[in-house]
């Protein structure tokens, strides 16, 4: 399991990243050009808050998870805990 | 040390009707956005549209994890008792101080930014609120109950949301409608301030939750909780973890259960409002027991699982269900009876409306279907400008909508019945407080607050389309998070981690 989730760490790089195409080309630009007032807010928030927490945030979980930050050692039966 | 230990009960009292309180204070705008654009955001003026779509968005999510970090920096530094008062008393002033503005034909401009400015401070007050609320309960819980006690924190949103409903709907029952919409919608607002005056004297004689005490009282709190949260990479893991892993599936499964339930059957499907408030109402009743059910489950199999499996099933579940929801009340399926009724309305032609036709027809499970058709002049040209269509359904469609509205919120009782737990669990004591607040509030607040904005979004796109479901489309979006979600969860998340005296 441990370098399953090392390996998975570059897909959620990789999905950082095309959400982050997706979301300003289809979802955010086209919002902040539209003129509309309420499309201007959604854009924004769009551009400037969700994407920079989804793009930065699966980047960075990513590159943890490659670094096999999140690997787990079994201390018993009903305990483990995540390697320091 | 703490001389003094709170009940249990006490505890769970003092923190969950508070938080009650809270998110009470917060639904009461959103309730009465209505009556609120008309006082403050006249229509017609794109500043006042641009500040009313402000106050909805950023005040509705963007600005709630800002609030976890400011408080939970503050509750980790100084303590739980006292940070989650003064979450309490900001947030019931601001409440009722939007009740006093006077409107925007009194004082112009500023209204609407006083009231973009109370509904900010709502959301920050918001933000520092479960965090301090959840910590607090958690660490005064015997460790083989911390999920079920908890578990009281999470009904607490559901319970402001009824609260808020029948406070509205006792308020217009004791008024005239245009003594409602002249000063009555203000009723509400100033309530708020008598029921946080109680949960105030309630908390005040509370003490300090005996696991940060013990944390002071040793000199081991932190002297800088955000950097050591976010800045410090053993920490900062675990918190992108919590967002990831659970967080962020359970806040779109939440709004999608609660809210998006609820606008699909109104927007989409055209059921009467009163009939959707009403059978939303008995979903959620008969629901919300469920919270505690999972918090308790929790306890004896683990919170992971239980999360995960709630994630899973909503993902594979919710495309039949709005499938069934949807053609539950489409006509297009019944047979029509006839006509029962047709009028034709001259209202002021200085509104430039010519006629009103209304038209309501009947079908053989006496499902009512009514089509309001608006002819207006367009410079001189007489022209259809509206048709609004609302259904109003029989008893026995209304108990199916009922029952699969309950299913989803069962996926959401289950998803956040014992998270409360489960992110104390996740966190060491000394920054407990920030590290689980901003995940929380950002799955919540800015995943799960983007739901409608996007889900519109998508739905509307498909219909451009002509894609024949298209009513389904905007599913995708919590189905997409979720999975993520799901996946990362199953994963990466330690199911065996149950200490909090860390």
């Amino acid at each position: 399991m441990n370098q399953l989730k090392k390996y998975l760490g570059l897909l959620w790089i990789t999905l950082g990243l095309v959400i982050g195409y997706f979301g300003f080309t289809v979802l955010g630009y086209p919002k902040l050009i539209s003129g509309n007032q309420e499309d201007l807010v959604f854009g924004i928030i769009i551009v400037f808050i969700l994407l920079p927490i989804i793009v930065g945030g699966l980047f960075i979980f990513g590159k943890y998870a490659w670094q096999r930050e999140y690997d787990l050692i079994d201390d018993a039966a009903d305990r483990a805990h995540f390697k320091e | 040390m703490s001389k003094k230990k709170n009940p249990l009960v006490g505890v769970i009292g003092a923190s969950s009707v508070g938080t009650m309180i809270e998110w009470y204070d917060f639904y009461i705008f959103g309730s009465l956005a209505t009556i609120i654009s008309t006082k403050f955001f006249p229509a017609g003026n794109p500043t006042a549209a641009f500040l009313s779509t402000l106050a909805t968005f950023a005040a509705g999510f963007v600005v709630r994890p800002f609030g976890a970090l400011f408080f939970g920096r503050l509750g980790d530094m100084i303590g739980r008792k006292y940070t989650f008062m003064v979450t309490l008393l900001l947030m019931g002033g601001a409440t009722f101080l939007i009740g006093c503005i006077p409107s925007y034909e009194k004082i112009g401009f500023v209204a609407p930014f006083l009231v973009l400015l109370l509904r900010l401070l709502q959301g920050l007050a918001l933000g520092g609120e479960y965090g301090g609320a959840a910590t607090y309960v958690a660490e005064h819980s015997p460790p083989d109950k911390r999920g079920f006690m908890t578990a009281w924190i999470q009904t607490t949103a559901t319970a402001g949301l009824f609260i808020s409903l029948l406070v509205i709907m006792g308020t217009r029952g004791l008024m005239s409608p245009e003594a409602f919409n002249d000063w009555g919608w203000r009723v509400p607002f100033w309530v708020s301030i008598l029921m946080v005056l109680v949960s105030y004297l309630i908390r005040k004689n509370m003490e300090e939750s005996p696991v940060f005490a013990k944390v002071k009282s040793s000199g081991k709190t932190s002297t800088n909780p955000l950097k050591e949260s976010f800045g410090n990479k053993l920490n900062f893991k675990f918190v992108l973890l919590a967002l990831f892993g659970a967080v962020m599936g359970q806040g779109v499964i939440w709004y999608t259960g609660q809210f998006y339930a609820m606008s699909f059957m109104e927007k989409t499907m055209g059921v009467d409002k009163m009939q959707v408030d009403n059978l939303m109402f008995i979903a959620l009743i008969l629901g919300t027991p469920f919270f505690l059910f999972f918090g308790w489950l929790s306890d004896k199999i683990g919170r992971k699982w239980i999360m995960m499996t709630g994630m899973l099933i909503a993902i594979v579940a919710y495309r039949p269900i709005y499938e069934k929801m949807y053609q539950t009340t489409n006509v297009v399926h019944k047979q029509e009876t006839g006509v029962v009724a047709a009028a034709e309305t001259k209202p002021n032609k200085n509104l430039g409306i010519d006629s009103i036709y209304t038209y309501k027809k009947q079908y053989a499970d006496r499902t009512v279907q009514t089509e309001i058709t608006t002819l207006s002049y367009v410079g001189n040209v007489k022209k259809e400008t509206g048709v609004k269509t609302s259904i109003s359904i029989n008893n026995s469609d209304k108990w199916t909508l009922i029952w699969l509205v309950f299913i989803q919120v069962i996926f959401v009782t289950m998803v956040y019945g014992p998270i409360a737990a489960f992110l104390v669990e996740m966190f060491p004591t000394r920054i407990r407080y920030t590290s689980m607040s901003l995940p929380y509030h950002i799955g919540n607040g800015v995943f799960g607050g983007l739901l409608p904005a996007v889900a519109t979004y998508l739905a509307s796109n498909a219909q451009k389309n002509g894609e024949a479901q298209w009513y389904l489309e905007g599913l995708w979006y919590p189905i997409a998070v979720a999975g993520v979600c799901l996946l990362i969860g199953i994963v990466y998340i330690n199911g065996k981690d149950k200490q909090i005296d860390d």
